[in-house]
Formats: structure tokens, sequence, C-alpha cells
């Protein structure tokens, strides 16, 4: 190996830090002897896919994506299991966890986020988790053995995910969510019910407006029922917390660098460190923090580039859409879903629905449930002038393309 | 009755549509019956047009009448024949004979339409039967009968391909007589040196083989034959000979026209033609001893319609231009069987067999009857008006449907609502007449039907049977005998079949006759039932004298010996003063509306509308506007207008032509109540009649156009009932087969449940809302399954209709959102079908003419276009015109 090389730490091995080793790899493959330190025991893994494996869809061998054979053949020191717990910005060096200390001369922080947690009474109980990582996964699958009544809290993506998943398992679900319908920063009322509805014919209770108090525990502590604030009280033995994610700025704090929800970055992902870079979840990039995989991905582009020192890229936000990890639950949203006219098609006994919506004459927002065959379409014209197309526009996908 | 047929079964017949009357060889085969020209009948030559190849399309029993109703009940025959038998009895007791009365069609076979006018004329004993025909027909019957003494066409179709002048004037015969205008088509390609002269205001597909168009002032056509004449004689063209030896009365005649026509610029300026056109057609006629001039509705129709026929005759009398192979007036009857209507007297001025009521003695001899009739009756247009009157109790309306075809169709609709008996025979379940008949009796229908017809060219053919009657469908004759018998008559009706009526017709029709009659059929009068039903096509007349020789082929030629059928054997002419139409347009009324046939459609669409082929030409009513006159109007191409005249208004689309004269305008006569909103151009049309023949004028109305402001447009497409909405919505329904494309339109907002609410018995919506553009579309499910597709917008969406049709019908359709989008996945063609016969579009003749088919030929040979019918030619050679004639950018980027 060539020790001439300058060295590149790499902090965090989740999605953003691998898809950053690829693009730089991709522009110069040789340009830096790198080293990656990871929390966790487990390789490179595709965390999206967690909820098929929570539900026994998909095993855990199927979802990795980078083993150590791949760091391995392209000479990349992966210290797996060794997180790093300190940075020094003066003598640029990291130490681990068990002190192994490594300098640098460039470093990317990829720390990813935190669950967020309830701080109320009881949340400290026994058998109240979080689904965040392969760990949270295989504790769930575990728990779901002997557990008779679960909780899931949090009807964002992952709490409906971590629900059905869990009542895959053959527990008793009941999903709780503060809004007036489920995903409701993606979906609109009607969407948002059909999927409750769907949610409920497999056999998940959905409790909507229900905001949770405290934590019943027994004698050894572990818990036994959730309170609402309405004063409703539902038995669980199991809780799993999916109210949103903390960008995880801990070390970058301890070693100085500006932080406020997450590490403040510049347009090229640099911190206020000129030698150092953030990408993913523990990003802050012009008063926006992330989760959602694509912004992450465009980041990993962008930084890539500059640590190649082809550094013409500027990272820009663009609206990315979202699905559900729901198997048999078809949805899709992008964009805003406000604007000043909407159009829609419900076919109610097909459970087929689209919605979309309009600022103008440009497409500002789509929700497709049902049947998601026309979301790669519709994404690729948000924000463009549709008067000419008004007409056929929420069948657009499925006209001839020279009509469309 | 006919056995059920059997796969391959074959049987001969004649067409139902026009009076060309075609034989055809209905073929049975997997998925039904299939339709081919005979080859060897003499009208056609094996040759069909677009309506009569779909024949096979058109037998389905769904919206048949199937059983006798009474107040819409329904009872069993005896039922409804004693109270037809009763009602009409009780009127003739209480209010004399004259209070019942008979409107019959050209439709009817000549043993139905005998056994008819026998029952009114000889034994309710008023002569109160009139016919469609009037409508058509009876200004050409009455100078017929005027200058030649009998109802005879002098000559027959074989001339036509003989002559070296044809004159076409009131005939677009390219889309009324496809298969007579294609063996014209074919005559001028073998001889090219023979000339075709089309008159005609509009300039219509016929026009295409034309050497010379003359769109002369509408109705002026009288001038022009006048001014031929006056011109003749000046010149020194008369057959002085010929006019002396067989005519009478010329001089009176000929000074009469010197006076109205004194100049050659005198009648261009008449007729609004150029003087050196007006020439040219002279001296064409001058030099063409051989010269053939068919007219029809556009001369027959008109309040001076016998003036011109004879106007016509008189040419070719004055010129000894008659009864000589290619040489003859010719004029071409509308209906399969308007010709055996008169031969049997179904006019009201007739009474039987060509004889008028001066025979009337005569005919009680021969019909064993002293309750004849002795005087004539009331003609159409006075019939219905007494109908209105209350002096009509009890009207029997047969195989027609004059609420939308007579003149006044409103005041026709109002009179039948408050007749007392309305009694309607009809093969169909509804039509706009049906839906005001008290007594409703379902009649055999085409291919059910045994009997004969004759043609324009006095050809008589058997129609035949192949399927068996449906239901409790009967026979016309079976009916009226029936009905005869329990009224008392049962000696004179003892009629088993057909072929008894018919032989009886024959013997009338020689009865007494010693060759002062022309129509006498009387050889025939012996046929035995299995020469009857073997019976090969026949021109009249045929004497009695000596033995009928089977497959006799009668007579093709009258008048060639300079014999006529009046009393001193000579032609008579009578003086001719033409005059303009009496419609004027005014400030107030500023265009003049003529109307007409569609190549592909027939009469009020009872037939031809079931076949979804027959509907891919045209679909919609429309009117044909010159772009000028919309541009006045402040109308844009394909825009909905009311138009109006002082009697009635229509809500149809405007189609801008630049086939219009500016300032006329042209409406076709197909639609009705059943497939349209307000589209019978009848309702438009006053009752001006030609004083002699009682032929009403349909081709002249003063009329407005006034935008509809339509706020939104919908599609439907569904096989459910749909509830139309009133009249000040435009709705048209165009069938295809089990499906019904519905077309709407309205001037004042309506709601998504408005459009839900045209198919009641569909519950399971999916919808599309665009509330902000005004835009729906929705899906009807029943059991799952895609029933019907609905889309309203302010303006037109794309939509391939064609391929929702069929997706709606496929076993496994589309997916609902693919079917929403209103077309397939793939580019398709949806331009508009001009090749009905082998479903070729537009588009894709424009593509083959663009990759280098440069004439009619090429285009056949790579797209079939015009290969079946060939009435489709004209519209094909103007679209390789069309594309031929695209900019050089356009041609090179080709």
């Amino acid at each position: 190996m060539n020790t001439q090389r300058p060295h590149l730490v790499v902090v965090g091995n989740g999605m953003a830090a691998t898809r950053l080793l690829e693009e730089l790899l991709a522009l110069a493959p040789t340009r830096y002897q790198i080293t990656v330190f990871s929390a966790e025991q487990a390789p490179g893994y595709n965390r999206v896919l967690l909820s098929p494996v929570l539900g026994g869809e998909k095993d855990e061998s199927s979802i990795v994506t980078h083993d150590e054979a791949w760091y391995r053949d392209r000479g990349i020191h992966l210290v797996a299991g060794d997180p790093v717990c300190a940075i020094d910005r003066r003598r640029r060096q990291v130490t681990s966890r068990s002190g192994l200390c490594v300098p640098y001369h460039r470093l990317v922080l990829a720390t990813g986020s935190l669950p967020r947690r309830l701080q109320c009474a009881g949340a400290d109980a026994q058998g109240i988790t979080t689904f965040r990582d392969l760990r949270d996964t295989r504790a769930l699958i575990q728990a779901s053995t002997r557990s008779r009544a679960a909780v899931v809290i949090g009807g964002g993506f992952l709490g409906i995910e971590a629900a059905e998943a869990l009542h895959r398992r053959g527990v008793a679900v009941t999903l709780l969510h503060t809004g007036a319908w489920l995903l409701n920063r993606q979906l609109d009322r009607e969407a948002g019910n059909l999927l409750h509805d769907e949610l409920q014919r497999r056999g998940v209770q959905v409790c909507l407006q229900s905001r949770t108090a405290s934590f019943e525990e027994d004698h050894r502590r572990q818990v036994r029922a959730v309170r609402l604030q309405d004063g409703h009280r539902l038995k669980a033995d199991l809780v799993v917390q999916a109210i949103g994610i903390t960008p995880d700025t801990r070390l970058a704090r301890a070693a100085g660098l500006h932080c406020e929800q997450g590490v403040l970055t510049d347009d090229t992902l640099q911190t206020y460190d000129p030698a150092i870079y953030a990408v993913g979840e523990c990003v802050q990039h012009r008063q926006r923090t992330f989760g959602l995989v694509a912004p992450l991905y465009e980041q990993a582009r962008v930084c890539a580039a500059h640590l190649a020192e082809q550094g013409h890229r500027r990272y820009c936000y663009r609206d990315s859409a979202t699905r559900l990890k729901v198997s048999g639950v078809a949805m899709f949203s992008a964009g805003d879903i406000q604007g000043d006219s909407d159009l829609y098609w419900r076919d109610a006994s097909a459970r087929v629905y689209r919605r979309l919506w309009l600022q103008g004459d440009r497409l500002r927002g789509v929700v497709l449930y049902g049947d998601t065959s026309g979301a790669a379409w519709f994404e690729q014209r948000l924000g463009e002038d549709v008067s000419g197309c008004r007409d056929s526009l929420l069948f657009g996908d499925r006209l001839p393309e020279q009509a469309a | 009755m006919t056995a059920i047929p059997v796969l391959g079964a074959q049987r001969d017949t004649t067409c139902p549509y026009c009076g060309v009357g075609c034989g055809v060889s209905m073929h049975r085969e997997e998925d039904g019956w299939r339709a081919t020209g005979l080859a060897q009948h003499p009208a056609n030559f094996g040759r069909l047009c677009v309506k009569g190849s779909a024949l096979g399309e058109t037998l389905g029993l769904q919206e048949r009448l199937l059983s006798p109703e009474i107040d819409g009940c329904r009872v069993d025959w005896d039922r409804a024949l004693d109270t037809v038998a009763a009602r009409l009895r009780e009127a003739m007791q209480t209010h004399g004979p004259e209070s019942v009365a008979f409107y019959v069609s050209g439709q009817l076979l000549t043993e139905d339409y005998y056994v008819a006018n026998k029952l009114m004329k000889g034994f309710i004993g008023a002569a109160n039967i009139d016919t469609n025909s009037r409508l058509c027909m009876s200004s050409a019957v009455a100078a017929h009968k005027k200058i030649f003494g009998a109802d005879a066409v002098p000559g027959c179709y074989q001339d036509l391909a003989l002559a070296d002048l044809v004159i076409l004037t009131g005939s677009n015969m390219a889309w009324t007589h496809p298969v007579v205008y294609q063996r014209l088509v074919a005559a001028k390609q073998a001889r090219p040196a023979m000339k075709v002269v089309v008159i005609d205001p509009r300039e219509t597909a016929t026009c295409d083989l034309a050497d010379l168009h003359l769109p002369l002032a509408a109705g002026t056509d009288g001038f022009l034959f006048t001014g031929l004449l006056a011109w003749c004689a000046r010149q020194g063209l008369l057959d002085q000979a010929y006019i002396d030896a067989h005519t009478r009365g010329f001089a009176e005649c000929l000074a009469a026209a010197a006076q109205a026509c004194p100049d050659l610029a005198s009648t261009a300026q008449q007729c609004g033609l150029p003087l050196e056109t007006l020439r040219t057609f002279f001296a064409w006629f001058a030099e063409s001893p051989r010269t053939v001039t068919v007219f029809s509705q556009g001369i027959n129709q008109s309040d001076t319609g016998v003036d011109k026929a004879c106007a016509i005759i008189h040419c070719h009398l004055a010129t000894g231009r008659i009864g000589k192979p290619g040489a003859a007036p010719f004029s071409i009857t509308g209906q399969p069987n308007a010709m055996g209507g008169r031969e049997v007297g179904g006019l009201a001025n007739q009474l039987a067999a060509h004889m008028g009521f001066e025979a009337c003695a005569r005919v009680a001899r021969f019909w064993r009857t002293d309750r004849i009739a002795r005087s004539p009756g009331f003609k159409a247009v006075d019939l219905f008006r007494a109908v209105g009157e209350g002096r009509i109790k009890v009207v029997w309306i047969m195989a027609t449907n004059p609420v939308v075809s007579m003149p006044e169709a409103d005041l026709v609709r109002a009179a039948l609502a408050h007749c007392p008996t309305v009694i309607v025979s009809d093969c169909v379940a509804d039509t706009d007449t049906l839906r005001l008949a008290h007594i409703r009796l379902p009649a055999a229908a085409w291919g059910e039907k045994d009997g004969t017809v004759t043609n324009s060219e006095r050809r008589i053919s058997r129609q035949r049977p192949f399927l068996p009657l449906p239901g409790e469908a009967r026979p016309d004759w079976w009916i009226i005998s029936e009905v005869a018998r329990r009224m008392g008559f049962e000696a004179a009706f003892p009629y088993q079949s057909p072929a008894q009526i018919f032989r009886e017709h024959a013997a009338l029709s020689g009865y007494e006759n010693d060759g002062r009659r022309a129509f006498d059929i009387s050889a025939l009068a012996q046929l035995t039932d299995q020469q009857y039903e073997q019976l090969l096509p026949v021109q009249w007349p045929l004497s009695g004298k000596g033995p009928f020789r089977p497959g006799a082929s009668g007579t093709e030629r009258l008048f060639a010996d300079g014999h006529f059928f009046s009393p001193d054997g000579r032609a008579h002419c009578t003086p001719v003063t033409p005059r303009r139409p009496m419609a004027r347009t005014t400030a107030e009324w500023p265009l003049l509306l003529n109307s007409g046939r569609l190549r592909d459609q027939w009469h009020t669409m009872t037939r031809t509308g079931r076949a979804a082929r027959l509907l891919s030409h045209v679909s919609e009513p429309y009117i044909a506007v010159h772009p000028a006159d919309l541009a006045t109007a402040g109308v844009d191409d394909g825009e909905l207008v009311q138009v109006e005249s002082p009697l009635g208004q229509c809500l149809v689309a405007a189609r801008a032509s630049n086939e219009q004269t500016p300032g006329e305008v042209f409406m076709p006569i197909h639609w009705n109540d059943c497939f349209a909103s307000a589209a019978r151009v009848d309702a438009l049309v006053a009752a001006i009649c030609d004083e002699e023949s009682g032929q009403p004028a349909f081709k002249q109305t003063p009329v407005r156009l006034q935008r509809y402001a339509a706020r939104w447009q919908a599609r439907v497409i569904t096989a459910e009932p749909v509830q139309t909405p009133d009249s000040q919505y435009y709705w048209c329904r165009v069938p295809d087969g089990a499906l019904v494309r519905w077309r709407m339109a309205g001037s004042r907002a309506v709601t998504l449940d408005w459009l839900k609410a045209r198919c009641p018995t569909i519950t399971d919506w999916a919808e599309m809302v665009d509330a902000a553009r005004g835009h729906f579309r929705l899906l009807g499910y029943r059991h799952g399954r895609p029933v019907c597709f609905a889309a309203l917008a302010p303006s037109l969406v794309t939509l391939d209709e064609d391929w929702l049709v069929q997706q709606l019908r496929a076993s496994a359709p589309a997916d609902a959102l693919q079917l929403m989008a209103g077309q397939p996945g793939g580019a398709r063609d949806t331009s508009p079908v001009v090749c009905s016969c082998h479903q070729v579009r537009e588009a894709a003749l424009e593509d083959a003419v663009r990759n280098g088919c440069h004439d009619v030929a090429a285009l056949g040979q790579c797209t079939r276009a015009g290969t079946g019918c060939g009435s489709c030619l004209p519209e094909i050679k103007t679209l390789l015109a069309r594309v031929r004639t695209g900019t050089p950018e356009e041609i090179a980027q080709c």
C-alpha cells in the first residue's frame, strides 16, 4: 500500500457513507488511503429494507450491500464495532472507543441520526424500544416471539412499517398517531384514510389523534401498558417508538464544529473545518435536515467530487418522493401536497386513488395510492408547467409518449 | 315460415335500400350473415354499396318490436287484430269511411301494398291511403302521367352506359344510388369521350365524375331546361318529324318557353350561372343525340316539381331522345319499392294498377265490391293536416316514420298526439312515430319478408326470406288481410301466400287493358307458386298474350315506337312557365336550407343506425355551411349551432364546407328523436307543396343560425340505459353493436351527480374530478366490470372512442387508469374513416400518399381503400389532391 497517499477517514458506515465511498472510488480510485469506522458490527446494509426483515419477508443476508470482502478488495480499512469517540482537529486525528488513533488529511462525518424518544414517566421501562438499526430489528424479532400486545407510537413511515411487520409476526399491534390521519405530512386525508382502512383490514389497530401520556411498568420494570392523554390505557408488553429522528451531532459538537440541528455544511458538504466534510442524516444544509435516502445519495455524490478534487458540484436540495415499504400497499407521495387547485381520481372499488396539486400552471404535489405505476412519470414533472396537458394529466403516465 | 337456416346456407334476394334494387346473395357464416352482390342481377351485376354490404350487420333482434301492444301492454294477435278491426269499423260507422286513413311506405313489398290499397279503396270505401313516395316521387309521377299518359319510366340503367351525355340533375348519385353511379363510372372509364354534367347547387361527391358542374341557384332547374328547349328551337335542333308525329301541344309549350327564356343571357342570369358554362352545356346537349337526363329529389321536392320534370321531358321529346338506347329522361327513385307502390295505386290520387278513379267501375268489378272509393283521398301533407283537424279518427301507419320525414314535422307529431287511434306497424321497437302509437303491430323485417319489389327501371325482383319470423312478427300482408277479414271482408281477402296476392295484382293489371295501359304484367298472373318463388328479375310491361316464358326479361325501353298511353297515343306537352321557389331568404332568415341523404345512411336510420360501420362515415347530425356564412354567424367549425326556421329549431354541429354556395346550407335528413335531441330537419321545413303532385318542397327553407354557447361537452359510452337530457341540451346517440356512444353538450353548468344520473342503473362509480376546470370523467362498474365510460369537460377532450368501445366489449379490458386515459398506451390512428368497407382512415391514407401512392389505384392496392363499393373514391381523390399540394417543406419532410 502506498503510504504516501493522503489519508481519508470516514466516521460512520451507513448508507450515506457507503455511497460516498462508491462515488469516490469511481472518480479517484487510488487517491486516498481510506479508513472507515463503524459503530455497528455489521458491514454495509440497506437500512431502508429493515422493515421487510422485521416482517420476515427478507432475511438479513439479503439486505447486505457491502460485505467485508468489498472493503478488503478495495484496500479500505474497515473498523467495525468500534465507534470514534473523539476528533482532535488540531492534530487531525480521531480516536476510537478501543483507543485506536488514526490521523487524517480529510475527515467525513457520516454519523447519521438518533431516534427520538418520549421523555415521559416510565420511558425507561424494559420493552420500550426504537426501530433504527439491525440491532433494534433483531431485538424486535426476538421480542415478537413472546409479545402478546405491542404498541407502535408514530404513524409515519417507520411506525407504519414496524406495526405491519410485527403484525406479520403474529403480534397484536396498535398503532398510535398524533395526527388526524396517517402520514399526514405525505398524504392528504383521503389517501391517509385508505391506508388506515387497509391496515385495519389486515388487523392492525390504528388510533389517531392519540398522544402518549406515560408508560406503566410491572414489578420487573417491564412495560405493561401505555396511557394516553385522553385517559385511555392500552395494554402492551412491547412498545416501539417511531416518532422521528435527530441528527447525531455529538461527536461534531465535542470537536467544536458549528452545529445547530445538525452539523452545518456549505453547498460542498464542507463543515466549518475545511478538512472535515459531513454527509447524511447528521447534516444540516440551508436550514434543512434529512431523513430520506435520495438527498443523502446526492450529498454523497457532491462530497465525493470535492474529495476527489473535482469540485465542480454544488449540493442543491430537490424534493424527493416517498414510498411505503409495506408489501401489498402501493403508495407514493412527492412534492408539496397543497396548491391552488387539485385533480383527483377515486376508484373506491379498486382501492386506487390519485391526487395532484397545482400551483398556477405548475405541478406541485402528487399522491398515488393503490397503483403507483405512474410514480416516475409524475415525479419527473414536478415543478413543470402542465397547463398544456392538464386534461390528461391525471392519466398522463398512461398516454403514448408523443401525446403526453 | 322459413326454417332456421343452416351454416353455409345461401339465399338470393333484393337489397331493401334505394331504388336501384340490387340483387343480393346472403350467405350464412360462422358469425352471422354476409351480403354479397348477385353477379347475374341486371341492376348491379354483383356490385354492392357500403349499405348493402353491411346488411348482415343490421339483422340482430335487439331493438326489434316482437309482439303486438295496445296502450303499452303486450297482447296476443287475436286481441290486437280484433281491436284494430273494431276501431276501423267503429270510425267508419260513426264518422264515415273518410275518417280513417292509411299512411304507407316504399318499404312495403308490392303484395303488402296491394292488400293495403285494396282494403282502403275497395272496401273501407275511401281513398285516404297515401305513401311516403309522395315525398320523393310524386312530381315525377304527375309529369309522366301528364305527358306519357302513364307513370312509366322510359329507359333503363343500361342507357346510362350507352349515352354520350349523361346529365345528373337534383341527384347526388354517388351517395344516393352508389351502384348505378359506379356503373356510370365504369362506362366513362371505358369510353372517356362520354360527358357527364352535374347540375346541383352543392359541389357534391357526384361532381367528382363531372366534366361540367353547374352550381345553379337553388331551385332554378326549371329555367335551365326551359331555356334549353327554347335555345334548341332557336338553333334549329328540334326533331320536327318526331314532334309532328308523336306529340300534341308542342307549339304552345315552345311558345311559353321562348317567352320565359328569350335568350341565353336571361337564362344564365336566372340560374345564376356564367354564360360560358351554360353555352358549353347547351352545346354538348346539341351534339349528343344519345343523352340521358337523370333526375331525382332535387327536381321532385319542389313547389314546381311537376313543371321541372315536364321541362326535362320536353327537351327529350323535342329532340326525339326517348326510348332509344342511350337516350331517355330518367326519374330515379329513392326507395326500394316506390315503383311497386305506384303500380298498385298506393298514392291517394290513383286507384289501382295504374288506373285512376275514372276506372272505379272496372276495378269494382274485378274486386267484386260495391264499396269502392270514387274520388281521390288526402295526399300526405293534407292527410296529416286532416288528422290534426280531427277529421281522421283512426290512422294506420305502416313501415314509415312521418314524425321525422314529413315537413312541418312538429305539427305532424302534434296531430298524431291528438288522434284518437294511432296504429303503427313496424319492425323496430322505437321510432319517433311509434312513441305516439296506441296500437303497435310487429311487422316482418327485411330478411323475413317474402314478395316482390320494383326498381327504378321497372324491374320486378323477388325479395326472399332467409330468416324465420322472430317472436310474434308477421308479414304486413298477413296483418292487413287478417284485419280485413275481421271487418267482414273475408271473401275478398282469402290470401294464404304472397304468390296468391301477386297473381291477383298481375291479373288486375291486364284486366280490360287491351294495350291501353302501360302497366301490364298479366303474363305473370298464372305463375305457379314455384315459378313465383324462382321468378327472375323482369321489366314490365309483359303482355299477357301468349304464355309466360320463365326467364323472359320483359321490356327494356318504352315509347321507342312513338306510341304513348294517352287516349290519342301521343305525348302531351304542356306549357311550362318556370318560376323561382316560393321560399325566399330575408334579413331575418338569411340562409337557404337544403336537405338530403348521406352516403352511408338510410331514411330515419331505423336500419342503418344499427350498423356501427355505417355510422363511422358521419356519426353526428350536422349542418354544412360555407366558411363565409359561418364567419358572419360568429361560429367556428365544429361548434354547435341552433338552426331556426319560423316553424321550429334544430341543434346540430356546424361544419365548414367549401362545397356549399354562400347563402345556402345543407342538413342530412336522417337524424331523429331516437338518435339526437333536436336534429329532425323536417321540423324546420314548411309544407309548401307542388299544387299538382302534392309533393312538398324540402330543398329550400329559409333559416338562420345562432351559436349555441356550450359550456361543456360530454362523451358517454355504455350499453346501459341512458337518460337523455331534455331538449335544451344537445345529445346524439351513435349505436355501436350492443354499446352506444353518446355525445352531449349543454349551455348550463352541470355537476358530477348530474352526469351520474344519466346512467341510473349504475351505482358503482369511479370518478376523476378537476373542479377548477370543470372536467370530470367517470367509470361505471357492474359486478366489478367496467360498463360505462363518461367524460365531461368545457371543451372536447382527446379520446380514442373506438378503442374504448373495444375495451368495454373485451372479456379482459385494460385497467381503469388506462381506460380513463381514454386511449391505449401505444400510438393509434383516430382520424375519420374514409373507406367504410375496409375501415381505412384518413391518416393512413395520407401516409400512403406521402409514401408514394400517387393515384387512386396505388392507394387501393396499398391500403385497400376504395376497393370495396367505391363510394369513397371522390373523397379519396380530394384527399390525394390535398396531400399532394402540400407546401414544399412538407413534401420535403416526407
